[in-house]
């Protein structure tokens, strides 16, 4: 017991549960400016579970599963030339709540093209589809929990929500841990943008903190010189609770284990 | 207080998740490996079972542009993953136990093709009846949903299972219990999710 009680942050083992989410991060399900989560939005309380073996366990992946491009916006759909638009990089680490890195996690991106225009069959949109570019890519983070892609910014784009609504330039991340309770989507904004003030999406997050979170900050040193501007992008996913005294989640009282 | 992080801002998924997490469904080609529907091979061991519903919303109109995750343990009860260490129950090498699915863009049906899961022990040891944990995100949906799959051919597990028993309301408990039936040789259980309204599915706090 000795040796536990001795180091300042436990390690927390595979097998500890992740902290209670704190509900006060996030937007609630139900945001009257964001019509469509009007109809789309439980309104039961959620019932809160002691996880199990279920919650803290999650699918890993491994690089091999990964093309060596998927990283690569500006690469990985170009068919005759470069996509048209702005270089930009966007990295950043993948942290737990207690501030460790969270390695091999799978974070996928996806995102409209400079014209703020989506390669999807459902995006109408005037902005022009660009032949060179898809939109998508996912990259697993390092033993230091850091991930780094490389695309072309977004361009900002209408939607239908008030008749005059604008999204500002984003891109959007899911992000797997190594816990299923971690399963984590949001989206990135970029410095500078005055949309940002008056998205109905952005303002679904009660927090200005946690809105300012989701805003990455131009990274000169991770700049490429006459080539690519960076952005830098963290994120943070739940923490595990350290279990010193007690470790029931599949204890078995017959004395199995 | 020792501070702690604060966990990232969820935001929703947007009408376009596809491009992202299933870009053959948004029309376009562009990973060698797209992840899917399809959990199992030919040497996955345990029962061939097609698990599939539509999500409604509020106005009982199907949803149409959600995309799902389920995860899930192997034949035997067991997780691919290191924290499992319940004895007596192996990995299966031909069964990771996650996947991906969209909803068809005019019906709104969605489908995964699995096997029954095992029973895995739950907190204290008790056993949990077969169940698949399932995630969903979309458009107008702030935060992804977390639900269970249960199995109505498991009604003495699902009796005792501690998870179905934490919902007060018994009456709400049959939100999470899929319905089986026969189609010619293949076994599909289908799992309706009710984003709001008078059968409101059943979501967790995990």
């Amino acid at each position: 017991m000795s040796e536990m009680i001795l180091s300042a942050v436990p390690a927390a083992g595979p097998d500890d549960d992740y902290l209670m989410r704190d509900p006060t991060a996030h937007p609630p399900a139900f945001a009257p400016g964001y019509k469509t989560s009007a109809l789309r939005s439980p309104r039961n309380a959620l019932i809160s579970l002691s996880q199990t073996l279920s919650e803290v366990t999650a699918p890993a992946f491994s690089a091999d599963e990964l093309g060596p491009l998927d990283g690569d916006l500006i690469r990985n759909y170009a068919k005759d030339g470069l996509p048209v638009g702005e270089r930009t990089i966007v990295h950043g680490y993948v942290r737990d709540q207690l501030g460790r890195p969270v390695k091999n996690a799978l974070v996928e991106v996806w995102q409209a093209n400079a014209s703020g225009r989506y390669r999807h069959k459902k995006d109408q949109y005037l902005g022009a589809l660009d032949p060179n570019f898809g939109g998508c890519g996912r990259v697993l983070t390092d033993e230091h929990g850091h991930y780094v892609f490389r695309t072309i910014k977004p361009g900002p784009y209408p939607w239908r929500n008030r008749i005059n609504d604008w999204r500002p330039a984003h891109i959007h991340f899911g992000i797997s841990g190594s816990g299923w309770a971690q399963r984590l989507i949001t989206q990135m904004y970029f410095e500078g943008d005055p949309l940002i003030a008056t998205c109905p999406i952005i303002r679904t997050i009660p927090d200005e903190d946690q809105i300012r979170g989701l805003v990455a900050q131009l990274d000169m040193a991770a700049t490429v010189p006459l080539d690519s501007r960076a952005f830098r992008f963290d994120i943070v996913l739940r923490g595990q609770r350290a279990t010193w005294f007690e470790n029931v989640l599949q204890s078995n009282p017959e004395g199995g284990q | 207080m020792t501070p702690l992080l604060r966990e990232t801002a969820s935001q929703t998924a947007g009408p376009y998740v596809h491009i992202g997490l299933a870009p053959k469904a948004a029309g376009f080609d562009i990973f060698a490996n797209d992840f899917g529907p399809v959990l199992t091979t030919p040497e996955t061991q345990g029962e061939r079972i097609t698990i599939e519903g539509k999500v409604y919303d509020g106005s009982g109109t199907p949803v149409r542009d959600v995309l799902l995750e389920i995860w899930q343990a192997n034949a035997q009860g067991r997780y691919a993953h290191p924290a499992d260490h319940q004895p007596g129950k192996p990995l299966d090498a031909a069964f990771r136990g996650w996947g991906r699915a969209c909803s068809d863009f005019d019906t709104g049906v969605w489908s995964f093709d699995t096997i029954k899961p095992g029973s895995v022990a739950g907190r204290h040891g008790v056993a949990m009846a077969p169940h698949v944990n399932l995630w969903i995100v979309a458009r107008g949906i702030n935060i992804g949903l977390h639900t269970r799959i249960y199995f109505d051919d498991e009604a003495k597990a699902n009796a005792a299972d501690p998870v179905l028993n934490l919902v007060e309301w018994e009456v709400r408990r049959k939100t999470l219990i899929a319905r089986r039936e026969q189609r010619g040789d293949k076994t599909v259980h289908t799992f309706d999710v009710r984003l709001q309204g008078a059968d409101e599915t059943v979501f967790f706090d995990i």
